[in-house]
């Protein structure tokens, strides 16, 4: 066992337990900063593999971004300081049993998966990122960018429309 | 409670803790923490003000962000890589600035606006405005907690203005012209050191200039300045830098 082993343990018993304390508390906006924590060590493991260029994305995507989104929103629309109700039982239930079927899911997906050692040397260099981006080859990732691209789009256009004022009816 | 958390600067010549391969975006994106630790305190004040005060310097930092991101990325398409070591090395024979010319110059004065806001520094600073919040974000706090936010604040200063030098100013290269190799050699004789901290200290003095130049704005006027003068600005820039690399009109 040595200390890459060592941190990867490490990170991911930071990673876990800010998870499970992120679905049980009961207070939201604590549930959002545990949120924020478990995040961070998704960029931790992301560093931990030496993809910097996606951890740093990670974070200023969702540190940056969608955790303070989070945030705005939990200021604007809930009683951000009081306990939330207790749920339901039933959906308890459901929900226990939704995230066993994604786990036993995932658990036979990795089990079956065969594995083959990678070369270990994977060329992380910007241009390369860049390059591996836009191109249209087998391995290239111009569609999925191109989708991305449009599914924005089509969500601005959205915002905008819903953020638009209505014209003042002439009394 | 706040942030810290810098090793990727090259202070000096072959002075740097961690030269990674995405060194500038990382800065960056490290930097964008400040915004949860303000909404934080700003919230568990329990305090209308302190409130009022994190969110504008919520939606001011995430709006201002962009802004220094583009600006930043103006300069990345000269250098073609985001390691710091790699821009300094690229500025040896003259700094981004002159380099670049016209859409150089642009990205720094975005850049400089962009970063006095990003800070919370007057006249943008909307989040502690204290003649109309008492003092925003911070009003509940006193003693340590109180210093540990100033010290952010400033830490935040130097940072910002330490991307800036190095991809601006040149980090440690000293003032080099072409290939004027006497006056390059004597540009030399200065140590490395110096000319970053001098650069950094420079732009920090800039930014404190403005405390004390301009008036406060209006929270309205600061996003309007940002998303309808500055963002379409820096994204026209960015397609102009575009042209420029790609037609070799640098020097």
């Amino acid at each position: 066992m040595d200390s890459s082993v060592i941190s990867f343990y490490a990170i991911s018993a930071f990673l876990l337990t800010f998870g499970v304390m992120a679905v049980t508390t009961r207070k939201i906006f604590r549930a959002a900063i545990w949120l924020l924590f478990s995040l961070i060590g998704i960029a931790a493991l992301y560093f931990w593999m030496d993809f910097q260029f996606l951890a740093a994305v990670q974070i200023i995507v969702y540190i940056g971004g969608i955790v303070v989104l989070i945030i705005f929103s939990i200021f604007l629309t809930q009683m951000s300081g009081k306990d939330m109700p207790q749920a339901l039982t039933s959906r308890k239930l459901i929900a226990l049993a939704l995230s066993l079927g994604g786990f036993a899911f995932i658990a036979h997906f990795l089990a079956h998966a065969n594995y083959h050692e990678s070369s270990g040397l994977v060329d992380a260099s910007m241009p390369a990122i860049g390059r591996k981006l836009l191109s249209v080859e087998t391995g290239g990732y111009a569609l999925p960018f191109e989708l991305i691209s449009v599914l924005l789009l089509a969500s601005m256009i959205g915002c905008i429309v819903i953020a638009l004022k209505k014209a003042q009816e002439k009394p | 409670m706040c942030n810290v958390a810098y090793g990727a600067y090259a202070i000096a010549k072959n002075f740097q803790i961690w030269d990674l391969n995405i060194g500038v975006l990382y800065v960056s994106a490290v930097s964008s923490f400040a915004v949860i630790g303000i909404l934080m305190a700003g919230w568990s004040s329990n305090n209308k003000y302190s409130l009022l005060g994190a969110m504008r310097s919520g939606a001011q930092i995430v709006s201002y962000e962009l802004s220094a991101g583009l600006s930043i990325l103006t300069i990345v398409i000269l250098t073609g890589s985001l390691k710091v070591s790699d821009i300094i090395q690229s500025q040896e024979t003259g700094w981004w600035l002159f380099k670049g010319h016209i859409p150089a110059l642009i990205a720094f004065v975005i850049y400089v606006i962009a970063i006095t806001a990003e800070t919370n520094r007057a006249p943008f600073d909307m989040a502690e405005a204290e003649s109309e919040l008492t003092a925003g974000f911070h009003t509940e706090y006193s003693g340590m907690r109180f210093a540990f936010f100033f010290l952010s604040e400033y830490i935040n200063i130097f940072i910002a203005c330490g991307i800036g030098a190095t991809l601006f100013l040149g980090g440690w290269m000293p003032f080099h012209i072409g290939h004027w190799e006497a006056f390059n050699h004597i540009m030399d004789f200065i140590p490395s050191s110096v000319w970053f901290l001098g650069k950094v200290f420079f732009l920090i003095f800039v930014i404190m200039w403005f405390r004390w130049t301009f008036p406060r704005l209006r929270i309205d006027q600061l996003l309007n300045l940002e998303w309808k003068y500055l963002l379409p600005i820096s994204l026209f820039n960015l397609l102009l830098m575009t042209v420029v690399a790609i037609m070799g009109w640098y020097f």
